[in-house]
């Protein structure tokens, strides 16, 4: 097969890391929406066990699109597997922590009727929820604005950074986004999932605050990317045929560098574009009381933002902000041909099943969780 | 170019061994706990009888509490490769990656989806509908283990790939061998077993304690008799299973089996095997040992013939594939400088798979060409792990093993005879050994990756190579970090085990007991 030659294959490996952050972000991203909500949104402790039950059932699956999306960055894009995580190193260990929280909340808050014991719970699960909105969108930023890392000639790689470095106006706009996304995400997700009534009303009122704070965030980050000189782009010719080896692409800071790939392919800008209409379609389904509606805008809304983030950067998956010959590409980070050719068909097998039996799993817990269910099944973690 | 702080090899292998070892406590427990609890369902779906429901629903609630652990600890595994051994990642992830992408694909993902239609599905699902669910958690949780095992087992036995010198990293060339890599297929039906007998213990156990209380008699008698049978079983199959990995070890770790036994020297043919001893690594000896004639060489060669290499021998060998090993290292550095030098491309190929034991001299000297002959020494010497760490582990996890065949049979035997119910002294037994198969766990995990050192990846990257760059100090904060969150967690798990088994296997009436106002307060309040 011509067609799937070495290039290609690394395009559509780029291409399946974008659908695993998606993936991740339309699912898992409206458990850790809504349980960055919990606290807000449910004042007693029925109205809790409601909004822990709207997520009860998928999140465990869902989780698995995270760490599907580690598998496929390790196995399809090892440099940046080896790079990010050992560079952003304490920012992982926060999302760890975070996220161990969140199992743990979920089966066994249940476990005790002591009111203490069930709100220390509650906001471990709120923890679970913030923390990895936060941190992810302040890693893209970060990944945005280069990082600061080198190769050396055995390609192992250092990082000249620390935690601290991370916080900058731009990637702080970035995570900010990242929370309002989500939290959107999962008030769309409570007004589908919970019986009308004050949890309802007010998964609502937060909806809107978070769909306005992400069409203004998102419009800030923009003109970050336009004008407050963030960008790269390559100085020399690169095979994209060729091994995998960083040292062979030269890199330069480019103010608005990211702005190119738009006058390149024109039908790029559509990702921006959803990236506004979005919030906005969610909206205008909150307000008009059309959960469907407000549950597609906001889905529309991730696959905008995050889409808008990997086709600027194309070919790069992370920039080097202190070495010109260290940056991370398409063409220079990925597996061995073989390697990538094989998981492409272990995907195409399964991902499909996983798609199919999310769906029926979905469909048996279909319908709006209510005070009558909440109180009497045993059924719950 | 830097060095790396030795530091930092040292506390990332601490974290790798305190998260590994407290993941694994979990796991095993997951694995067997999911197909009793298909055995259970089954029975309650064909018979339709109440009991069963309750025994299934009751051992359900403790898969619950367990899982959750398991996977809240996983997570830290995954990223674990990146955060603390990128220089591993990016030396094998082309080949290694692999398994654990496909694992999440194909089995976790199989897993944690039906887990919440397991819980919250009773209502929502046909009896045969729940059972599916369950098999399917079941067999999602064993797929996981599976992928997991062939990613160790290429640790162990690195098949399938080659170092490729245009990018500095092992790529795969024959994806099968990886796959069906027999050290792999070995160390899964082992580990699984384990799991297995675990979870046996655990439920024989607490029926047990039951029936010495004399409390949910009913439900303690059904649960002893499947523990029994099933434990009995995969105690049977453990050891077995242990003896075919041993197997596997004669043809890919002669060193790890050396160190097992003990065997500072190659005996003649047929091998004794070394029951006990005191292993001495400083004079290469083994004090006041007891041998069985014959043994070794029938267990480690399956003939009479075959011999057992000892470690000063293999020590020899390693010293011949370390000046290999410099050959290939200075040719790999001539070719990163040209790569069209068609005459260290030649040498390359002749020594590439002396490489990594190259590399071992990178702990003594910067530029491993240089080495003095003493210094390759020591480094041949390095390549010998704890000898008395793995004697004393294999021998200890050997006997529960053993201990373990004959509790199950003990309580197989009882079952048959119906005197079960009465058998006290069995029943305290049994309590008191909960404990045992946990120990073998992480003493066999001890004598898996402890007998693999000094490689990260037998033969090819030595651990002390495999770190990130990152700083001690940033290593303290996780490690101190993981170690209060999960130190917690475990406290909050044992606690909330204890106070279910007290509680029993009521089917509650009150399934979410009134706990008065929420004080609820938002955060700005």
């Amino acid at each position: 097969m011509d067609f799937l030659d070495y290039e290609m294959l690394r395009v559509i490996w780029w291409a399946l890391l974008g659908v695993l952050l998606i993936g991740f972000a339309l699912t898992d991203g409206y458990d850790m929406g809504t349980a960055a909500l919990l606290p807000f949104v449910a004042r007693t402790d029925v109205e809790r066990r409601m909004v822990i039950n709207a997520v009860g059932p998928h999140w465990e699956g869902h989780q698995v699109w995270f760490i599907l999306g580690g598998g496929a960055i390790f196995a399809a894009w090892p440099f940046v597997y080896a790079v990010s995580f050992s560079g952003f190193y304490l920012a992982m260990f926060l999302v760890l922590s975070a996220l161990i929280l969140r199992p743990v909340g979920f089966k066994y808050r249940s476990k005790k009727p002591d009111p203490k014991w069930r709100s220390r719970w509650d906001w471990a699960l709120f923890v679970g929820g913030l923390v990895p909105a936060l941190v992810f969108g302040v890693a893209v930023g970060n990944v945005l604005a280069g990082a600061p890392f080198r190769i050396d000639g055995d390609l192992r790689s250092w990082y000249e950074g620390g935690l601290l470095g991370l916080f900058t106006p731009f990637t702080l706009v970035c995570g900010l986004l990242s929370v309002a996304m989500l939290v959107l995400h999962g008030s769309a997700w409570l007004a589908i999932k919970v019986e009308h009534g004050p949890v309802h009303d007010r998964a609502r009122r937060f909806g809107v605050i978070a769909a306005i704070a992400a069409v203004a965030l998102f419009a800030i980050g923009w003109a970050f990317i336009a004008w407050g000189g963030i960008g790269f782009r390559t100085v020399n010719t690169v095979d994209p045929m060729g091994p995998s080896n960083p040292l062979r692409t030269v890199t330069e800071a480019a103010a608005g560098g990211w702005l190119a790939n738009y006058a390149l392919y024109p039908w790029m800008i559509a990702a921006p574009l959803l990236g506004f209409v979005g919030p906005l379609l969610a909206l205008l389904g909150i307000r008009r009381g059309s959960e469907p509606l407000a549950f597609t805008g906001s889905s529309l809304a991730t696959v905008g933002i995050i889409s808008t983030v990997g086709l600027s950067m194309f070919p790069y998956i992370l920039p080097s902000s202190i070495d010109p010959r260290s940056s991370l590409t398409v063409w220079n980070a990925s597996s061995s041909e073989t390697t990538l050719f094989l998981m492409l068909i272990v995907t195409v097998i399964f991902l499909p099943m996983v798609l199919g039996y999310t769906a029926w799993a979905m469909r048996v817990m279909w319908g709006r969780v209510t005070t009558q269910e909440v109180t009497t099944s045993r059924d719950f973690y | 170019m830097e060095s790396l702080d030795p530091s930092v090899v040292d506390l990332s292998r601490l974290q790798f061994a305190l998260t590994a070892l407290y993941h694994f406590l979990f796991v095993p427990l997951t694995l067997g706990l999911s197909f009793m609890l298909v055995i259970m369902e089954s029975i309650y779906v064909m018979t339709g009888r109440a009991i069963w429901r309750q025994v299934t629903r009751f051992w359900g609630k403790i898969f619950g509490i367990n899982f959750v652990l398991g996977v809240a600890t996983g997570l830290t595994m995954e990223f674990q490769f990146g955060t603390n051994w990128s220089y591993f990642s990016h030396y094998v992830g082309d080949i290694f990656g692999a398994p654990l992408a496909i694992e999440g694909l194909m089995a976790f993902f199989l897993e944690a989806t039906f887990v919440g239609l397991m819980f919250f599905g009773w209502d929502r699902l046909s009896k045969v509908g729940h059972l599916f669910v369950t098999f399917l958690v079941a067999l999602g949780t064993n797929l996981s283990a599976l992928w997991i095992l062939i990613a160790n087992g290429w640790m162990q036995n690195p098949v399938g790939a080659t170092f490729n010198p245009e990018t500095m990293r092992m790529e795969v060339t024959d994806f099968w061998a990886v796959l069906f890599n027999p050290v792999a297929q070995a160390k899964f039906v082992h580990t699984v077993s384990a799991g297995y007998v675990i979870a046996s213990v655990m439920v024989l156990g607490i029926a047990c304690f039951y029936l010495l209380r004399g409390k949910w008699t009913a439900f303690a008698r059904r649960s002893f008799v499947v523990a029994a049978a099933f434990g009995l079983a995969s105690s049977l199959s453990v050891v077995v299973l242990g003896d075919e990995s041993g197997y596997a070890l004669t043809d890919n770790q002669k060193m790890k089996l050396a160190a097992i036994e003990a065997a500072w020297h190659t005996e003649q043919a047929p091998a004794g095997l070394t029951l006990i001893g005191i292993p001495d690594s400083v004079a290469r000896t083994t004090n006041y040992s007891v041998h069985i004639p014959w043994a070794l060489g029938l267990i480690a060669t399956r003939s009479l013939d075959g011999e057992v290499t000892g470690m000063s021998e293999l020590v020899l060998r390693a010293q011949e594939r370390i000046a290999s090993g410099q050959i290939a290292y200075r040719a790999v550095e001539a070719l990163k400088a040209n790569p069209q030098d068609a005459a260290a491309r030649a040498l390359f190929e002749a020594h590439k798979r002396d490489l990594g034991f190259g590399l071992l001299l990178k702990r003594y000297v910067a530029d491993p060409a240089t080495a003095t002959p003493a210094q390759i020494e020591q480094a041949a010497w390095d390549t010998v792990p704890s000898v008395p760490l793995m004697f004393w582990s294999f021998r200890i996890m050997a006997l529960i093993g053993f201990a373990m065949i004959a509790l199950f049979a003990t309580a197989f035997v009882l079952a048959s005879l119906r005197k079960h119910m009465e058998a006290r002294w069995f029943h305290r037994t049994a309590l008191f050994a909960i404990p045992l198969p946990w120990l073998a766990a992480e003493l066999g995990w001890i004598v898996a990756e402890m007998g693999r050192q000094p490689w990260a990846i037998e033969g090819v990257l030595p651990t002390f190579l495999a770190t990130s760059t990152l700083t001690p100090a940033a290593l303290w904060t996780t490690i101190i970090g993981f170690t209060l969150l999960y130190g917690g967690l475990a406290v909050i798990e044992v606690r909330l085990i204890l106070a279910t088994i007290k509680h029993g296997p009521v089917e509650e009436q009150d399934p979410q007991p009134e706990p008065g106002q929420l004080p609820a307060t938002p955060m700005t309040a």
